[in-house]
C-alpha cells in the first residue's frame, strides 16, 4: 500500500497537475485558528506542511519569522502542535501532513519520543530545515522505521555527487530548494534553470516525488505545471498578517488564496 | 571525555565536526554545505601553508601590532594583597579588541577564494568594528548585522563601522541583541553564499567557524607564551589565566598553547555574564548547567526552555549577551580542563571602578568581568602565584553605560 504522502502525489498526477503543498505555521495567530486554516485550506491542497515556530530560525525570511514569533508568542509549545495534528486528522477532509522546523525542537524532544508522538498523531512526513546529509542518516532510517517519511532537501549549491548521495538516501519524496535564498524570497533566477535543475534530479532519481519551493506565489506557480509537486509558504504567512492587520479572518482569505493558487496549476 | 595532547584543540573535532563527540557539528541549511566545505578545505590546506602564516604574521605584526603588552599591576597587587596580579592588554590591539584577529584571518581567507563582499554579526560592536577596518584595508565591501538594541548601546563602535564604509544593518528580530544578529547574519548568507563571505564573530557557529577563529586568536596566547618566559625565565609553577567568555573566541585564544599543561600549573578560569543580580537571565550557560542544545549551526550549552525555544539573555555587557557558547569551551569544560563560573553586572562595575582606580587600565565591561573574579580569588593565593587577566577590550565603547552607571564625572576622570 501507497504511503498518504505518495498517494498523494499520485492523485495529483492522474489529474495531470503537480500536487499543492501548502505551509503554514502551527499556532499562528491561535491554535485554534492555526487549525481552522488547515481544515479550509484542505480542501484545495494535496499535502500540508505544518510550520514548528522556533524562535533562531537560520532559513527563513521576514514573513515566516513573523508568522513563527506570532504563534511562540501565544504561547505554542510541540505538544500543541501535535495535537492540532491530531485534531486535524480526525475531520473529514484531511490531507497527509508533513511537519517542517528545526533540529534543536526534536533533540529537546528526544528523536524516539518525537518520532512515537509523530505517529500517535499521524504525521506523514518531517522536514527538517538544518540537519543536512549526511548528519540526517541515522535519524532519517528512523523515521523511515517509523513510516514517516523523511524529506531530504536540494538546492543550487548541492554537487552532483552529493545530489547521487542524498537521492539515494532519501524516502518517497524530496524537496528542491530553487534559489540562494531564505524562505519568502523574490524569484531570482528564471523558471527555465530551476526547471533544468529540476529535471537533472528527476533524471538521477526517477522514482522520487520531487517538489519544487522558495519564491513560489500565486504569480510564479503556473510557470511550473510539469512538476510533481509545488510548495507555497511565505505567501500564505503573508496573507494571515495582512488580514490580521486589516482585522479580516484569515481562514476565508487563506482559503480563497489556496483556492486560487490550485486553480492556476489545474 | 579525553582532550588529546599534542594535536590543536580546533584539530580535535571528528570527521562531521563534533569535539568530543557531542559539541558543534553542522546544523545548517542545505544550501550552506556547499560553501561551508569550500571553506573548510581551503582552511586546511592554508593553516599550514608557510606562506600563508607569513602573510598573516606581517599583516598582524605591522598592521594589528603585535605582540600586545603583557604587563604586571603593581597597584592592584599591592591593593589586594595575595598573588601577582598581571593583565595581557590585548585592546592594545588595533582597533581596541581581540577580534581584529578573527577579522583579518577571514579576510585574508576571502581575498583568496575571490569574494567581493563579506558580512559578519557583531554584539558589543568589536567584531563589526574590526571586520568593517580589515574589509576596508583588503578592498572588500562589508556589511555588518547587530541588532537594534546593542546599535544603541554602542554607538561608538557602530559610528566606527560606519566611519570605514561598512553597512550596519539593524537587526529588529527576537531580542534584538547578538544572538538574532548571528541569526539574521546566517539568513543573509544563505541568500548570497555564491559572492559572499561570511564571518562569524566568535568561536561560535558551524564547526569550521570555531575553528578559524580559533586559530585566529591563537595569537594572544602565542605572544603570551613567549613574554612569560622572557619575563620568568620559564612558565611559571602556579599560573592562572582569567577570562571572560561570551561566544569564547577570547579566552579560547588566551588559553590554547598552554592547553597542554598540567591545570596545577596553568590553570584556566572562565567568567561568563551573570547579569543583574536579581535577575534570572543570565548569558552563563556553562555557570549555571544549561542543557545541550543547537543554536547557529553548532551542539552546545545553551539557555533554552523545555521546548527548545532559544530563551534572552540579560547583561551590561552587550559582548557577553549570548545565550549559547563556543563548542570549544564546552569541550574544556566537560574534559574538566577549564573552570567557568560567572560575575553579574554589579561586580564587573565594581571590578571596573577598582581596576581604573589603582591603574592606568580601562577594561571594558566584557573584561571587568574577568577582573572581579580575579580579584576575588587573588586575594585567598600566595605570593607566588601568577594570575593574568586578558584585558580584551578597551572600555571607550562603554562610555554611554558607564557614564549612566557610575555618573558623568566618573568616566571624565578616567
Amino acid at each position: 500500500m501507497l504511503n498518504p504522502i505518495s498517494l498523494a502525489f499520485k492523485n495529483a498526477k492522474k489529474k495531470k497537475r503537480p500536487a499543492l503543498l501548502t505551509y503554514t505555521v502551527a499556532g499562528d495567530s491561535s491554535k485554534k485558528q492555526s487549525l481552522e486554516i488547515l481544515k479550509a485550506i484542505s480542501n484545495y491542497a494535496d499535502i500540508l506542511e505544518v510550520g514548528v515556530p522556533h524562535n533562531t530560525p537560520v532559513a527563513d525570511g521576514g514573513q515566516i519569522q513573523t508568522s513563527a514569533y506570532r504563534a511562540i508568542k501565544n504561547g505554542i509549545k510541540m505538544n500543541d502542535i501535535f495535537k492540532i495534528v491530531s485534531d486535524f486528522k480526525k475531520t473529514k477532509n484531511s490531507k497527509p501532513v508533513i511537519l517542517m522546523g528545526y533540529y534543536n525542537m526534536i533533540y529537546q524532544y528526544g528523536e524516539n519520543n518525537f518520532l512515537k508522538k509523530c505517529k500517535k498523531s499521524e504525521v506523514n512526513g518531517l522536514i527538517v530545515v538544518d540537519l543536512p546529509w549526511p548528519e540526517n542518516k541515522i535519524f532519517s532510517k528512523k523515521c523511515k522505521k517509523n513510516e514517516i517519511n523523511f524529506i531530504q532537501l536540494l538546492s543550487p549549491t548541492t554537487s552532483n555527487k552529493r545530489l547521487k548521495s542524498i537521492t539515494k538516501d532519501s524516502h518517497d519524496m524530496i524537496y528542491y530548494i530553487s534559489m540562494l535564498s531564505t524562505t519568502g524570497g523574490k524569484l531570482k533566477v528564471s523558471p527555465k534553470k530551476i526547471l533544468a535543475n529540476y529535471n537533472k534530479i528527476k533524471k538521477i532519481s526517477p522514482k522520487k516525488n520531487c517538489v519544487i519551493g522558495f519564491g513560489i506565489t500565486e504569480k510564479t506557480i503556473s510557470k511550473f505545471k510539469n512538476t510533481d509537486g509545488l510548495v507555497v509558504g511565505s505567501q500564505i504567512c503573508k496573507e494571515i498578517t495582512r488580514s490580521l492587520n486589516n482585522r479580516q479572518n484569515p481562514v476565508i482569505n487563506v482559503s480563497k488564496m489556496v483556492n486560487k493558487l490550485r486553480k492556476k496549476i489545474s | 571525555m579525553k582532550l588529546k595532547k599534542g594535536i590543536p584543540v580546533i584539530d580535535q573535532g571528528d570527521k562531521l565536526g563534533f569535539w568530543g563527540g557531542k559539541f558543534g557539528g553542522n546544523f545548517v541549511p542545505e544550501t550552506l554545505k556547499k560553501p561551508i566545505e569550500d571553506l573548510e578545505i581551503q582552511f586546511n590546506r592554508l593553516k599550514n601553508n608557510k606562506n600563508f602564516i607569513k602573510e598573516r604574521d606581517r599583516y598582524f605584526r605591522n598592521w594589528i601590532g603585535t605582540p600586545t603588552r603583557f604587563i604586571k599591576l603593581n597597584n592592584l597587587t599591592k591593593h589586594v594583597g595575595g598573588a601577582q596580579i598581571w593583565s595581557k592588554v590585548v585592546s592594545d590591539a588595533n582597533g581596541g579588541a581581540h577580534k581584529i584577529y578573527n577579522a583579518t584571518v577571514h579576510c585574508l581567507l576571502a581575498k583568496r577564494s575571490g569574494k567581493k563582499v563579506i558580512i559578519g554579526d557583531t554584539g558589543a560592536g568589536y567584531a563589526g568594528k574590526m571586520l568593517s577596518m580589515a574589509a576596508k584595508k583588503f578592498g572588500l565591501k562589508c556589511k555588518i548585522f547587530m541588532g537594534a538594541k546593542d546599535i544603541k548601546r554602542q554607538q561608538p563602535n557602530v559610528k566606527a563601522m560606519k566611519k570605514n564604509g561598512a553597512d550596519v544593518i539593524p537587526v529588529y528580530s527576537g531580542s534584538q541583541t547578538l544572538v538574532d544578529a548571528v541569526s539574521e547574519c546566517m539568513r543573509y548568507w544563505v541568500a548570497n553564499c555564491d559572492t559572499t563571505a561570511m564571518c562569524v564573530g566568535s568561536t561560535v557557529g558551524p564547526a569550521i567557524f570555531v575553528r578559524i577563529c580559533g586559530w585566529s586568536t591563537s595569537q594572544i596566547s602565542r605572544e603570551l607564551k613567549a613574554q612569560l618566559v622572557n619575563e620568568f625565565g620559564d612558565i611559571p609553577k602556579k599560573l592562572k589565566l582569567y577570562n571572560c567568555v561570551g561566544g569564547g573566541s577570547s579566552s579560547f585564544g588566551f588559553w590554547n598553547e598552554f592547553i597542554d599543561y598540567d591545570k596545577k600549573q596553568v590553570e584556566f578560569i572562565g567568567v561568563e555574564a551573570g547579569g543583574p543580580a536579581k535577575s534570572n537571565r543570565h548569558a552563563a550557560p556553562l555557570t549555571y548547567g544549561s542543557k545541550i542544545g543547537i543554536l547557529h549551526g553548532a551542539a552546545q550549552y545553551v539557555n533554552q526552555n523545555s521546548d527548545g525555544q532559544i530563551e534572552e539573555t540579560e547583561s551590561i555587557s552587550a559582548g557577553l549577551d549570548y545565550p549559547g557558547i563556543s563548542p570549544l569551551h564546552c569541550f574544556l569544560k566537560d574534559t574538566k580542563r577549564a573552570r567557568y563560573t560567572a560575575a553579574s553586572d554589579e561586580e564587573a562595575l565594581k571590578a571596573y571602578q577598582i581596576v581604573t582606580k589603582y591603574e592606568s587600565l580601562r577594561p571594558s565591561l566584557e573584561p571587568s568581568h574577568a577582573f572581579s573574579v580575579a580579584i576575588k580569588e587573588a586575594k585567598k593565593l600566595s605570593k607566588d602565584t601568577i594570575v593574568i587577566i586578558n584585558s580584551c577590550g578597551d572600555a571607550y565603547k562603554d562610555r554611554g553605560i558607564l557614564e549612566k552607571k557610575l555618573g558623568k564625572k566618573y568616566v571624565k576622570s578616567n
